[in-house]
């Protein structure tokens, strides 16, 4: 078992998950703070082993556009990239979205806008949740907080896209993926003949085989009244999700005074925090949405039925305050606590700001 | 046992590395462990750091604000993170290049020679080995034994006629240390 | 003598590739697609590829390209094609992907996927038909519409001064180590076809035994486009277009260097 137990960042983690889960392809472009994702990939040639397709490409443009190909061919592939970069994939997210294509997407934010800085934030939340390119659609969002989940969610994140034939993304950060600590690595899984993929994909795009009948994968739809069918065939897929995916974790929340709701790792950042406060008799929760996209409203609503306030800490200017705000309505003040720019709040901070916020609003001078 | 310990430098003076060995013998010591560098330019000159935490608990935070363990390798770095080590906590600092010696008086202040050790034994390349030595001596979270074996899983295999050389400058380190 | 007469297996003499479709084509009269869909069509079939033939479709007039010729497709974002083809292939070598795309989808928006597939020499087929204008938006300048040319951005023709000058792209990709065969035709007389055929059958026998990239130019008419009869189309074409755009192979590497035409 010891032996297992590899340390590494949550970069590298992404990389050594991405082959055990048996995927086929991988194709990316160098950006702070992701590179280390293709460089590992490259480092460790799995191209020998299991087979996997790793390509550096010419642009983020042209990596999501051979998930695309590679995905509507019926085959596990993926991309990463940073903030700039994920922008920059849109469109071809959308298309994915549109085309009903498994894929997978990492994002390890750094801070923006514009070219912004190499250091970590969580200022994509909007994008990867909202919808970052055109029409109306969602990614599976799946918000790590440490290299083990990193790990963890590589093979979550394709099995939920293979389900429900819809692209997912990995919302990481700066900080997990750029810091090590221990992780489990799953086990090796062979990748799927292309027999097995024919079984399981039988839309996919990979030569009529046998004299099958033609199939095409593609996002247009001329006749409205068609496109309109395809837009509700959409949303009933993600009221599946939304009905069937949803996770997070709730620690110290049975006898919380407050809440803090915190994705990613400004989660353990805050956990320290709350750890700290119980040690004055300062009681406060923590729920940690892991899937973003669907948000678990209703476990935010529970959690704070006898709470006198919830604090969102992000590392952006209040981006997932707004769906906690839908989750509780006006039934508890909710307040946001963030830092921008790359800064990332500490724990000192983040119990300073519940304080002025909830405990103590008018401190006497 | 927990300890929070940043380490701080310029970058090429081997702080992340070192952070790295840290980390390494902590696994080997079955311990968690987090390692949170600076990252990007900083690794190409300026200041660089890195955070290590060190536990027999599962760790949350891998962000600080402050430290039981400073290791301090410029001026800089001193300037910003001496206030940040708790009272009663630990600062080691190489002299070499400081010009605004640490004034506190509720922590523990070591300063050890290194830069002047590297010179005189012309191992430049030992330097943060040395401070290592220090911070073991200090703060004996691990074994020497543990932190050989984790060079061997931190450095490639090329480098691992170099281990010896390390573990005889980590053991000058702690001599170093008054 | 009566039609039951004539029409006999034994009298036919030109049949309809068993890979095109009876989907009426939504191309305009006089439009150079059709004939190119057909050409490709039959070069799929006399190759015996109809089972491992990946066709990826442009943004543009050709973005139905895969209601017509039957085979597997993916439509593609505008100018995408290559850098899909490049990931299809990679995970089915054993396929045989090729890309039909316009000069506007191929080289304006999609120039950096054509440079760096045919750089990486992708086992693939890139067909570009070059008709120098956007069809399907209604008409605009191209990097590929001629100087002095009229279209609905540059109304009173195409200006180097203002627009840039048109570009060869097959030219270009010529200069890549990637490619092996870059060749430009046309389809505008019988003899064309012929010829333009055969280089369609060149570039996917290339890509099936992995020589590298092909990359086959079609100068083409787009009678809607440059308003004017079909006819005068074709002929505007010779007088014009092959002038700036010279039909022929312009690089083969199974042809020895230095005895190339």
């Amino acid at each position: 078992m010891k032996d297992d137990i590899k340390l590494m960042k949550g970069n590298e983690a992404i990389a050594h998950a991405a082959i055990r889960y048996g995927a086929d392809g991988y194709f990316g472009y160098p950006i702070t703070p992701q590179s280390e994702v293709l460089e590992t990939l490259e480092a460790l040639m799995p191209w020998e082993t299991t087979g996997m397709v790793v390509l550096q490409a010419e642009s983020e443009v042209a990596s999501i556009n051979m998930v695309y190909g590679g995905a509507a061919s019926g085959k596990a592939v993926m991309t990463s990239s940073s903030s700039p970069g994920v922008s920059l994939m849109q469109e071809g997210i959308s298309y994915l979205a549109a085309s009903e294509l498994p894929a997978l997407i990492v994002n390890v934010m750094r801070g923006g806008p514009g070219l912004g800085t190499i250091h970590p934030s969580q200022s994509d939340y909007f994008q990867a949740t909202k919808g970052g390119g055109h029409g109306d659609y969602h990614l599976i969002v799946l918000a790590p907080s440490t290299v083990q989940e990193m790990a963890d969610f590589v093979g979550l994140g394709f099995d939920l896209a293979f389900k429900y034939r819809t692209p997912a993304m990995i919302l990481a950060d700066g900080i997990v993926g750029q810091m090590m600590e221990k992780v489990v690595l799953p086990p090796q899984r062979p990748r799927r003949t292309d027999e097995e993929v024919r079984r399981q994909c039988p839309w996919a795009v990979n030569g009529r085989e046998g004299g099958r009948k033609r199939n095409v994968v593609t996002s247009l739809e001329l006749d409205s009244a068609m496109m309109e069918k395809n837009n509700e065939r959409f949303q009933r897929t993600y009221r599946e999700i939304e009905k069937n995916e949803v996770r997070y974790e709730a620690k110290y929340t049975e006898d919380a005074d407050y809440l803090i709701v915190a994705f990613g790792s400004i989660a353990r950042i805050c956990l320290k925090a709350i750890e700290e406060a119980r040690k004055e008799g300062i009681k406060i929760g923590l729920i940690r949405p892991i899937t973003l996209w669907p948000f678990p409203y209703e476990a935010i609503r529970e959690a704070a039925r006898n709470v006198k306030g919830i604090l969102c800490v992000e590392i952006n200017a209040g981006q997932m305050i707004e769906d906690v705000r839908l989750a509780v309505s006006d039934s508890v003040p909710v307040t946001h606590f963030g830092r921008m720019g790359g800064i990332v709040p500490n724990p000192q901070e983040v119990l300073d700001s519940l304080r002025k916020d909830f405990i103590n609003p008018n401190p006497q001078k | 046992m927990t300890d929070e310990i940043i380490i701080a430098g310029f970058g090429g003076q081997g702080v992340l590395s070192m952070g790295k060995i840290l980390a390494y013998a902590a696994l080997e010591n079955d311990m968690e462990v987090t390692w949170m560098p600076s990252y990007g330019p900083e690794q190409r000159g300026g200041t660089a750091n890195v955070t290590v935490i060190l536990s027999d608990e599962a760790i949350s935070s891998p962000v600080l604000d402050t430290y039981d363990t400073a290791v301090i390798l410029n001026q800089q770095s001193l300037d910003k993170f001496e206030s940040k080590v708790k009272p009663g906590g630990v600062l080691i600092y190489d002299p070499y290049g400081i010009h605004h010696a640490p004034t506190r008086t509720d922590i523990k202040v070591v300063p050890v020679e290194a830069m002047e050790a590297t010179i005189e034994t012309g191992q430049a390349k030992s330097y943060n080995m040395i401070l290592l030595g220090a911070l073991l001596k200090m703060r004996p979270d691990v074994p020497v034994e543990a932190v050989v074996r984790g060079l061997k899983k931190a450095l490639p295999e090329r480098h691992h006629h170099l281990i010896p050389a390390n573990e005889a400058a980590i053991r000058k380190g702690m001599e170093l240390v008054k | 003598m009566k039609r039951e007469d004539i029409i006999k297996p034994e009298n036919k003499v030109y049949s309809r590739p068993r890979l095109l479709d009876k989907n009426i084509m939504h191309y305009c009269p006089g439009c150079s697609h059709g004939v190119v869909h057909k050409l490709v069509a039959e070069v799929i079939e006399e190759l015996g590829l109809e089972d491992s033939a990946i066709g990826i479709a442009p943004v543009g007039c050709a973005v139905f390209a895969y209601n017509y010729i039957d085979c597997d497709w993916i439509e593609a974002a505008h100018g995408r094609a290559p850098a899909l083809a490049t990931a299809v292939n990679r995970l089915y070598p054993s396929k045989v992907v090729f890309t039909y795309q316009g000069d506007g989808d191929l080289a304006a928006i999609g120039s950096a996927e054509t440079i760096h597939a045919c750089t990486r020499g992708e086992n693939i087929v890139i067909i570009m038909i070059n008709n120098g204008i956007y069809g399907m938006t209604g008409g605009q300048m191209s990097p590929c519409t001629l100087e002095g040319a009229k279209t609905a951005t540059t109304p009173y023709g195409r200006r180097a001064d203002l627009n840039g000058f048109p570009l060869r792209v097959s030219n270009v990709v010529s200069l890549l180590d990637g490619t092996c065969y870059v060749t430009r035709q046309a389809v505008h007389t019988p003899a064309a076809v012929r010829k333009a055929k055969a280089a369609l059958k060149k570039a996917f026998t290339n890509a099936r035994d992995k020589k590298g990239t092909s990359f086959v130019e079609i100068v083409a008419t787009c009678s809607s486009g440059w308003k004017m009869t079909p006819d005068k189309s074709n002929k505007w074409m010779a007088e014009n277009m092959f002038a700036h755009y010279p039909l022929g192979d312009i690089k083969d590497t199974a042809i020895p260097a230095g005895t190339a035409q």
